[in-house]
């Protein structure tokens, strides 16, 4: 295999700059929480989220709901839309790579993105290995849907986690659901880490994690990084609910430039996710938004077309 | 002096390692997320120092804007309450920005231009060590993520720190803002020197 590069430097002295440690990583991160990441598709539609008060942007050719509505592969945008987006905003650009496809990450990362989404939601690259993050000095988020998969993802070097939900259904039972199931798995470890420490060994072999790692998150009641969620968050009381149930921050995708008004529905999810305790300012930003988007129920997904399921 | 109380506002962005390092500092923190948790019904402010934190500078700004705590954050900074600002909350601070975000404003109250990602993208975020000129010379570990700079410093501003030949912090009064994140590092300097100015502010 070629030697990949971009591993991190550690100076002798501590003058000498440091770029790409875990530190750095996930302090980008840090800087996100209690924010809205939006998905676009264009240089104009950047703008608007970016002027709705988005905190970072995804870039992508298509948005979850077609990728869902028009099948084929789904992979990594095409480098001029991902510059023009750098170009048009001044707030931080993510890009997605399929599981697995290193050498689309090699590309993003060589195009300046500022974070790294391995991401469901395009077809996965390798069915085997997820993308050794480490040999990156751009930092990567990572779908999750329990703790053990988040853990695992953490170890590969993921510097961000966003629990899965359904991407592109408008749906937001399924991230509701992985929200749930991530944060109560962290409370389980945390009441043994006092009672029955001897018993995180086992919930280490079970989360198929390492062992260090299962500590860590019992002795701390968090994940070492960042949660957001993402997957069917159509409307500000959705954003709410996640911030409500532990999550840092949200992602959206199809939501809003689905909707039929993507500006003030951006700027009411910006306000009801950093206001998420507040049910008289989330009321307000729900007042007179049209129409939400359609949306699919997820009960309605067969198997293979539940992007959740990809990733392991 | 009793335990000085601390607000961080906190609409968005590294609130909680601001607050985790002021209490291991000694102070209580108040999170600041209306115009109530800063100034009482008679107009004067009801915390002593305050920290404007790192996040996304358009997005802060257009929530203070559009949740009414814009004029009340100028308003007490202004009659000088001692006041931090942390990288998105330098920008917020200063007179002007070389390069807002469409329709992005400041609250004007510190005589400096800054400039927005001055050291690149992600990448080329790093953690150093920076020479600290504050009220006690320091070495101060520093991380920049996505880092703004200072270009131009106004006659009353003293620089307190350069990183790769720009000014990364500055005081002007009771105000400091810095570049970098030590709240991410762990380096307690600038946090000292905050409640140093609530400590002199209480003497008076």
């Amino acid at each position: 295999m070629v030697n990949m590069t971009h591993t991190v430097h550690s100076p002798a002295d501590n003058k000498t700059p440091v770029t790409g440690s875990k530190l750095v990583k996930s302090g980008l991160a840090d800087m996100l929480k209690g924010g809205v990441i939006m998905d676009v598709v264009t240089a104009e539609q950047a703008k608007i989220a970016e002027d709705s008060g988005a905190v970072a942007v995804m870039a992508l050719e298509r948005v979850p709901a077609d990728i869902r509505a028009q099948g084929g592969v789904a992979r990594m945008s095409d480098p001029d839309l991902i510059e023009q987006i750098i170009d048009t905003v001044s707030i931080p650009v993510m890009a997605k790579a399929r599981i697995g496809h290193f050498v689309e990450a090699q590309v993003l990362e060589h195009l300046k993105v500022d974070y790294i989404d391995e991401s469901e939601v395009l077809s996965p690259a390798d069915f085997v290995n997820h993308i050794d993050k480490h040999r990156f000095t751009v930092p990567f988020v990572c779908g999750a849907t329990n703790l053990g998969e988040a853990l695992r993802r953490i170890t590969e070097g993921a510097a961000m986690i966003r629990s899965k939900g359904e991407a592109g259904t408008g749906d937001v039972s399924e991230a509701t659901r992985h929200i749930r199931t991530i944060r109560s798995q962290i409370a389980e470890l945390q009441g043994l880490y006092n009672v029955s420490p001897d018993a995180l060994y086992v919930k280490a072999k079970e989360l198929s994690a390492p062992y260090e790692l299962v500590v860590e998150v019992a002795r701390t009641g968090k994940l070492p990084v960042v949660l957001f969620t993402a997957g069917g968050i159509a409307t500000p009381a959705d954003a709410a609910m996640m911030m409500q149930l532990g999550a840092d921050g949200v992602f959206v995708g199809s939501g809003i430039f689905k909707s039929g008004n993507p500006a003030e529905r951006a700027r009411a999810i910006v306000a009801a996710t950093a206001y998420y305790d507040d049910p008289a300012r989330i009321a307000e930003a729900s007042r007179g938004l049209g129409e939400a988007m359609v949306g699919i129920n997820v009960a309605d997904l067969t198997a293979p077309h539940r992007l959740a399921e990809r990733g392991w | 002096m009793t335990q000085p109380v601390v607000g961080v506002l906190a609409l968005q962005g590294g609130v909680a390692e601001h607050l985790a390092m002021l209490e291991s500092l000694g102070a209580r923190v108040v999170r600041v997320r209306s115009a109530s948790d800063l100034v009482g019904d008679d107009g004067a402010p009801v915390i002593d120092a305050l920290i404007l934190p790192g996040g996304e500078s358009s997005t802060m700004d257009r929530l203070c804007r559009t949740f009414g705590l814009f004029d009340p954050l100028r308003e007490v900074i202004a009659a000088g309450l001692p006041v931090l600002g942390t990288c998105a909350g330098l920008i917020m601070l200063a007179s002007q920005i070389e390069d807002p975000a469409p329709g992005q404003q400041s609250l004007g109250v510190l005589d400096v231009t800054v400039t927005r990602n001055a050291f690149g993208s992600q990448v080329d975020s790093a953690e150093v060590s920076l020479k600290w000129a504050g009220s006690r010379v320091a070495v101060v570990r520093a991380a920049f993520i996505r880092a703004p700079a200072v270009t131009r410093v106004g006659g009353d501003v003293e620089v307190l720190a350069r990183y790769q030949d720009s000014v990364v912090a500055v005081r002007q009064g009771n105000i400091l803002a810095i570049s970098f994140h030590p709240e991410l590092t762990g380096d307690t300097t600038v946090h000292e020197e905050l409640l140093g100015l609530v400590r002199l502010e209480a003497a008076i």
